[in-house]
């Protein structure tokens, strides 16, 4: 088949690079909500009725949004499987961890209020809120690992190999940087599931979670503009040295990558990326706002502009790195040497182009079936019908 | 058994796929089942088929959840336990991967939701609709998963690529048409359809005996022996396919099955039982019926199938031709571009041999340095532990002939004896129900277990495929799955016998309601006499 030499390999692999990003906005967009509901449950519900309804807001819709993530790894292992490879063992145990939390959560939105008893429904509570908490804050601070490099190594087989004893290589992985990322990301997530308890709420639901999203919204603004400021003047970037070829096989052993400078040096080089993250603290200030004035539809949205330019600003800050390595700089991994093959990526872009307007139809169509708020009435009413 | 992160990777594995593969089968065929006894609904308006839609959904969604929820670990488990594999293969492995969430997981759980929450928004047709996505969605993404699955077994469409060091595709035609892969979801789609024909003719046997819910339970046994003799035909027939196939690109797998050791003259013998000695190389105390292996697996009565130890002797050849593949790789490794040609001719002559060069690292780091005997001894490792695929094999197909007699039995009472059966079948009915998971899990046992010491058959050894990772990550893993996945057994079997036990939910109101106005209907139609089945059945006016 030539077909797919209908659209250039540097093309396919700077369009794949989008549609990465794509895939983990959307994943934040809406399964984000989602997780942030189950880690504010304790706090925006206290009785059983009030956690009912807040747990049905999200009922019916979580498990399509979860998908996006679910996606999101088939799509790293089709377009990207070296970073598929590395990554995924290289985060062992944090990938354990977020597994068993993402385990967890379905099954604790499915069972919950299958019995009456207090305690199974306060334990499956507890279960929602690791489910949410874990994950958010866990692939915070692997962003945050990922920008300051990742200790491993590619063989001449391209078997990668990770420094460190295992225990050592997970606390390591909760450095203060990181860490600071994994805040960042928890509160953004707790905010975008305070704007939609306050679209799909009313009443003391509602009212908690407009509090506590305006704190943690500002708190999201604090700390991103904290870890910007960290990134330019404490951490090293990486920059490819020597010819870079962007249509070659993919080795990342064929390419050399220099440890130096500052990475937002990309600022200078490539001013307009810094739309990012102006549009970060524009969504996320315009969130604040709308949580405090009341207002509904248009505080998701904005809540959603911020987290389109916070996740945008670093894949477009890292450009053309996908996975730098700490370890070895030349193994780090680039959009231009860590893809599929041509075809592969053709192939997978014409399915794409064909489903994804699908998908984004239905799912639309399901939530506008759904629109409107979940009230108290909604879940003493159906008892077969809600969870 | 010594501990090591290659038979740790493969235990976890097995475990968690195990796992997930006891949820996967009955939401395969309960989502079908549900959607038929909801359009029996909405071509009727019988309240009662509504009642058994929700009903059978409840459980539905019971089991649903967990497969979804293990189906996560499934895919992300390449990429953490098996990182070499995904850098080698997943140039190809990883599109169906792809494909599955866009084609297919994306509709079933954005529509599941709907289906439980949708009942009071949507309208019959559309709710109709919804159920019937789910069921496609579900049954759609079998078919990625297992040509995927497929693509491991019988590696079409994909090339060896020096410079990137992995398999690339060159077709995606034959990756999603190849044989193997089709003949697979045919055989577990039916297989996950039998599944839940059991269960619910189990569960509607269970409340006949207790003589509750009785309308619920025998229009669901009907339903379920009508569509579960469908299946239980339709499994073992694809089955067949599935042997026909693996005699053509598996052979040491069917040679394995079959405890096949010498190659016999055809038409080969079937064995219909034996013990298999590895040691000995034959099989102790067989029973053979002539004919029937060489018929099943070539259709033929002149094609011979080969034995174990012709088997053997190909593997040797092979992995000389991939020491060969292997010292040219090196050169090009070393020279790049500026490889002479006769050295690219020489790789491309040996490539389709170049796993099993990589055989050979068990050994030796170097494949060139393998002595003669290390040479001997990779070619007998080729050869999975016959005894386990033969005896899990026989279970299987025992199984899946007494699924068609049960069925056939049950839809034979449901047709012909006005939904009655006898208390012995009833008690059978519900005894049966743990026998389709018994089959479905060995079938998967037969399928990977017999591709061993192969991960990609012919391409990547199952040695070379892992992780660096410690022992001591392994064994916290398998431990956390090993108590994670016991407490969510537990809890999971809990609710779905509560819910059993409790019941369908009768909405009487919405049933008195209709029966009302069935009986004005019916009356109606008496008296104005052009009722066809009711003015027959009055007495003549004479």
């Amino acid at each position: 088949m030539i077909l797919h030499e209908l659209i250039d390999y540097e093309i396919l692999r700077v369009i794949w690079w989008a549609l990465l990003g794509v895939l983990l906005i959307g994943f934040a967009m809406t399964d984000g909500f989602d997780m942030g509901v189950g880690a504010l449950l304790p706090f925006v519900a206290k009785s059983d009725t009030e956690r009912r309804v807040a747990i049905n807001t999200v009922g019916p819709v979580w498990e399509g949004n979860q998908v996006w993530f679910i996606l999101g790894g088939g799509a790293i292992f089709a377009a990207w499987p070296p970073l598929y490879a590395v990554s995924f063992s290289g985060f062992y145990l944090a990938m354990f961890a977020v597994l068993a939390a993402l385990i967890l959560r379905p099954v604790a939105f499915k069972y919950r209020s299958k019995r009456d008893s207090a305690a199974w429904r306060s334990g499956w509570d507890w279960a929602l809120f690791v489910g949410g908490a874990v994950p958010a804050l866990i692939f915070g601070v692997a962003v945050g690992n990922v920008l300051q490099g990742v200790p491993f190594q590619l063989s001449p087989d391209l078997f990668s190999r990770y420094e460190g004893s295992y225990y050592g290589k997970f606390v390591g992985l909760l450095n203060p940087f990181a860490l600071l990322v994994g805040v960042v990301s928890l509160s953004m997530l707790l905010t975008h599931g305070a704007a939609w308890l306050s679209l799909k709420t009313e009443g003391i639901v509602a009212k908690r979670a407009r509090a506590i999203g305006t704190v943690t919204g500002l708190l999201t603004i604090l700390g991103y503009a904290l870890a910007g400021a960290w990134l330019a003047y404490g951490i090293d970037g990486y920059a490819l040295s020597g010819e870079v070829v962007t249509n070659g096989p993919s080795n990342p052993l064929y390419s050399e990558v220099a440890r130096t400078g500052s990475w937002l040096s990309a600022y200078t080089d490539r001013p307009w990326i810094a739309i990012a993250p102006v549009l970060a603290f524009i969504g996320m200030a315009l969130a604040v706002l709308g949580l405090r004035a009341g207002r509904e539809v248009s505080t998701l949205l904005w809540s959603k502009l911020g987290i389109f330019g916070a996740i945008s600003s670093v894949g477009l800050t890292m450009f053309p790195f996908i996975l730098p390595s700490s370890l070895d700089p030349r193994s780090s991994l680039t959009v231009w040497d860590s893809s599929s093959s041509h075809q592969t990526l053709f192939v997978m872009l014409v399915v794409t182009v064909i489903f994804m307007p699908i998908i984004l139809a239905y799912t639309a169509w399901v939530y506008k079936v759904l629109w409107g708020k979940v009230t108290e009435k909604d879940v003493t009413g159906n008892s077969d019908t809600v969870y | 058994m010594e501990l090591d992160v290659v038979e740790l990777s493969r235990l976890q594995f097995a475990m968690t796929a195990l796992y997930h593969f006891l949820f996967v089968p009955l939401t395969l065929g309960l989502s079908v089942i549900v959607a038929i006894m909801e359009t029996v609904y909405v071509m009727t308006a019988r309240p009662i088929w509504r009642q058994m839609t929700k009903f059978w959904g409840t459980l539905f969604g019971i089991n649903f959840v967990l497969g979804v929820a293990t189906g996560i670990t499934m895919e992300f488990q390449f990429g953490m336990n098996w990182s070499y594999y995904s850098h080698y293969v997943g140039d190809i492995f990883g599109a169906p991967l792809a494909i599955e969430g866009l084609m297919a997981f994306f509709l079933e759980a954005t529509f599941v939701g709907l289906f439980f929450f949708g009942w009071d928004k949507l309208t019959r047709v559309q709710h109709l609709v919804v159920a019937w996505l789910v069921a496609i969605g579900s049954n759609f993404s079998a078919l990625w998963i297992l040509i995927a699955n497929g693509w491991m077994q019988n590696p079409v469409g994909a090339e060896f690529n020096p410079d990137t060091m992995r398999m690339e595709m060159t077709s995606f035609f034959e990756v999603m048409f190849n044989e193997v892969a089709q003949a697979k979801f045919v055989h577990t789609v039916s297989a996950g359809y039998v599944t839940a024909a059991v269960f619910v003719l189990g569960v509607s046997a269970w409340y006949m005996l207790k003589g509750r819910h009785m309308e619920l339970a025998r229009r669901s046994a009907t339903v379920a022996a009508s569509f579960g003799l469908a299946a239980a035909l339709s499994v073992v027939v694809l089955g067949d396919e599935s042997g026909y196939s693996a005699s053509h690109t598996q052979k040491m797998k069917l040679a394995a099955i079959e405890a096949m050791w010498e190659t016999h003259d055809a038409p080969a013998p079937f064995t219909a039982i034996g013990f298999p000695d590895q040691e000995a190389r034959e099989t102790h105390y067989a029973v053979e019926i002539p004919w029937v292996m060489g018929l099943i697996g070539t259709r033929s009565l002149t094609r011979e199938i080969p034995g174990i130890n012709d088997l053997v002797a190909t593997a040797e050849d092979r992995i000389r031709s991939g020491i060969q593949a292997y010292d040219a790789l090196m050169m090009i490794r070393a020279l790049r571009d500026a490889t002479p040609t006769p050295v690219r001719e020489k790789f491309e002559t040996h490539s389709g041999d170049l796993g099993f060069a990589f055989l050979l690292k068990r050994y030796v780091d170097d494949p060139r340095n393998a002595t003669e005997e290390q040479i001997e001894q990779t070619a007998w490792d080729t050869v999975p532990t016959v005894w386990p695929l033969f005896w899990a094999f026989r279970i299987m197909v025992g199984l899946g002939f007494a699924f068609i007699a049960v069925m056939a039995y049950f839809f034979w009472r449901s047709s012909f004896r006005g939904q009655t059966y006898p208390r012995w079948a009833l008690r059978l009915a519900v005894m049966i129900i743990p026998a389709p998971w018994i089959a479905a899990e060995l079938g998967w046992f037969v399928a990977e277990y017999g591709r061993q010491p192969w991960t990609v058959d012919g391409v990547l050894p199952t040695v070379l495929s892992v992780s660096h990772l410690s022992v001591q990550d392994l064994l916290l893993t398998i431990a956390g799955f090993a108590a994670f996945y016991s407490t969510l057994f537990v809890i999971e079997m809990g609710l779905m016998l509560k819910y059993i036990r409790k019941g369908p939910f009768q909405d009487v109101e919405e049933t008195e309601k209709w029966n009302a106005r069935h009986e004005q209907r019916l009356r109606a139609s008496i008296g104005t006499g052009n009722g066809n089945g009711f003015a027959a059945a009055a007495p003549p006016a004479e």
